[in-house]
């Protein structure tokens, strides 16, 4: 069973995030890189399946050559192969253009990608893979069985667990929970080095033009810290705190 | 997010500040994270609860073979990746980013008694030991230091007479990390002819025994033992051939001086990370204590050491990678790196104020910690002294 993975690149959660000059994209200075979490649980259930069942898995992400890193993480970790397209991807969908125009010609069983990126949120492309190929989708996967015709997979739904079958070729995309990604190892990221990246263009006439535009980012408001009021018996306290919200919060 | 952690949890493996990143390798960038990623997940939940109890979690060890962190730079025939010295010195420098006694459990494996084994043991002794250590089925120890002969270890009183075919060692280790968890010990010893010899004595061989100081206020999630040889029977082929004199054991503890001069760095950068965060988020007399120039002069000299060590750390890595370094060059760099990592700590933990003296906050478990690492592998003393030979030409050393 062939899997393709798609990954994809986003800042480090620990990076304290700036916008650059622009004011619609962030200012890449200073920011550590790190493959998506979530697509860390796709590129483990990835592994699993050809563990289980055999087949390949190669991992695709859409980007210019610093996202080789993200691909290289994925190979460490034990993908047999790995595509950089590069295209020019604006938006959720010109994005899903490009890599479901690849992801035809590789003619995997299987894409698995994580539920979101945690860069911009937007969760989309996943989904927007499956509807242009026309594959079953199944989103927020957190438990997946494979046969050869196609799987039962569990999502996590308000307050419960659904369960839902497809056939194959089918798109998922992976909820924490659904494994517990391995860490790549030393052997593995030395093979990794040696192993080739694949290089893809695809060009605008498929990527087509946007739906989408940025139009401002920007970063929450800082708030100032707040205040605990101690050391005072009720009375005192119920008093300084309607001082505190009329004079100082103005909100009674 | 390994284990199910928060995405946001993620730390970084900074501090930077000399944007020294671009100067390594993908590949060594790689192997950071992925260490970084597991001490992040595995070691640091419960690190501080181990210590206190002076537990070593020794359930780590598979993970960390599993990882190919043990003898990560041997070739590949015998269970190493090849991997560069810089990327061996970022190993140490994120283990010990978790715990000074996890960096100790790995230098011992590897750097004393793998390096040992390959540097100094047959191709038979190699192939039959050094791949069961990288998979963490055999741990080592490394059988150096004698109650009465530390610092100058050519001193030591641990025997070994010729016997038929074999040799029979008498005499007492002390102070040898993780002694009493140890598979397999190499222990150095003298001869008839006043020669010292390496051999490989394997756990359970009558008259050996390793027991446990359980007295440490210091290195509590690491173990620390001694090791008795009374009448130990081992055969000729347990020797180590090419070990023919004092520079062997001494050539060893070179290969785990560096990998300490890496390390220190990682526990000065989780005290730096630690204080810096702190300092921003506590308040008093109505602003963060980061806003104060004392602690503002406190972070500086705190960064200032760290920038310095990850310096000195990458050149030696580089230097070594080519065997272009000296011996005199990884003292100054042990010497100055864990010294400057304690004061690191030390300035951390009085910047945490009273939280700085309980477990949940980090620095002063390093702080603690880094005593041993100041004192062990060569005193902070005796490596000024190697150092201040090399460059007078003159020898102070007794």
């Amino acid at each position: 069973m062939n899997v393709v993975v798609l990954v994809k690149q986003v800042p480090d959660t620990a990076t304290r995030i700036k916008v650059s000059s622009g004011g619609v994209e962030i200012d890449p200075r200073g920011v550590n890189y790190v493959m998506n979490p979530y697509d860390e649980f796709a590129v483990e259930e990835a592994l699993r399946v050809k563990e289980l069942h055999g087949g390949q898995v190669t991992v695709l992400t859409v980007g210019g050559e610093k996202a080789d890193e993200a691909l290289r993480t994925a190979l460490a970790m034990g993908a047999d192969e790995a595509v950089r397209v590069s295209a020019d991807a604006k938006d959720p969908l010109t994005t899903a253009r490009a890599i479901a125009s690849v992801v035809r010609e590789l003619g995997p069983d299987l894409v698995i990608a994580g539920k979101q990126a945690v860069d911009d949120d937007q969760g989309q492309v996943g989904s927007l893979v499956a509807a242009l190929l026309d594959w079953p989708q199944v989103t927020v996967v957190t438990e997946l069985e494979l046969s050869p015709e196609g799987g039962v997979a569990e999502r996590e739904v308000e307050g419960g667990v659904e369960v839902v079958e497809f056939s194959l070729p089918a798109v998922l995309t992976a909820q924490k929970g659904l494994n517990e990604p391995r860490y790549a190892s030393l052997p593995g990221i030395m093979k990794a080095k040696r192993k080739e990246i694949r290089q893809v263009a695809v060009d605008a006439a498929v990527t087509g033009e946007p739906v989408l535009r940025t139009t401002a980012l920007h970063v929450p408001e800082e708030r100032s810290a707040g205040i605990i009021l101690r050391d005072m018996d009720a009375a005192a306290l119920a008093k300084e705190l309607v001082r505190l919200l009329h004079e100082e919060a103005k909100l009674i | 997010m390994r284990n199910g952690s928060d995405p946001v949890s993620l730390s970084s493996t900074g501090p930077d500040y000399f944007d020294i990143d671009p100067l390594l390798s993908e590949e060594e960038r790689s192997i950071r994270a992925m260490v970084h990623d597991f001490v992040a997940a595995e070691v640091m939940p419960t690190i501080g609860e181990n210590w206190l109890k002076g537990v070593f979690p020794s359930d780590l060890i598979p993970k960390m073979a599993q990882l190919g962190i043990f003898g990560p730079t041997l070739p590949e025939k015998y269970g190493g990746a090849g991997i560069s010295q810089v990327a061996y010195g970022l190993i140490m420098q994120e283990l010990e980013r978790g715990d000074s006694g996890l960096r100790s459990f790995a230098s011992v494996q590897s750097a004393l008694a793998m390096h040992a084994i390959f540097r100094y043991g047959s191709e038979d002794q190699r192939l039959e030991w050094l791949p069961r250590m990288t998979r963490g089925e055999v741990i080592g120890c490394f059988g150096l230091t004698e109650p009465d002969a530390g610092s100058d270890p050519g001193t030591m009183r641990t025997r070994a007479r010729r016997s038929g075919k074999g040799w029979v060692l008498n005499g007492a280790k002390r102070w040898i990390t993780n002694s009493p968890i140890a598979d397999v010990a190499i222990v150095w010893a003298r001869d008839d002819e006043e020669k010292i010899r390496g051999f490989i004595v394997p756990k359970g061989t009558p008259g050996m025994s390793a027991p446990e100081i359980e007295t440490k206020i210091s290195m509590r999630a690491s173990v620390t033992g001694d090791i008795i040889l009374e009448d130990v029977e081992v055969g000729e082929e347990m020797r180590l051939p090419e070990a023919k004199s004092l520079g062997a054991p001494l050539s060893c503890l070179t290969q785990a001086r560096f990998g300490i001069a890496c390390g220190a760095v990682g526990a000065a950068m989780d005290c730096f990370n630690e204080a810096l965060a702190y300092a921003q988020d506590r308040i008093a007399f109505g602003r963060p204590i980061a806003q104060t120039q004392l602690m503002q002069e406190r972070l500086v000299d705190m960064l200032s050491r760290i920038s310095r060590s990850q310096l000195v750390a990458l050149r030696l890595a580089q230097l070594k990678e080519q065997d272009a370094h000296t011996y005199a060059q990884v003292s100054m760099a042990k010497r100055d790196n864990v010294r400057a990592a304690l004061e690191v700590a030390r300035m951390g933990r009085e910047l945490l104020g009273g939280n700085g003296i309980t477990v949940e906050y980090r620095a002063m478990r390093h702080s603690a910690n880094l005593e041993t690492v100041d004192t062990y592998e060569g005193t902070y003393e005796i490596h000024t002294l190697i150092v201040g030979r090399d460059i007078t030409g003159l020898n102070a050393l007794g």
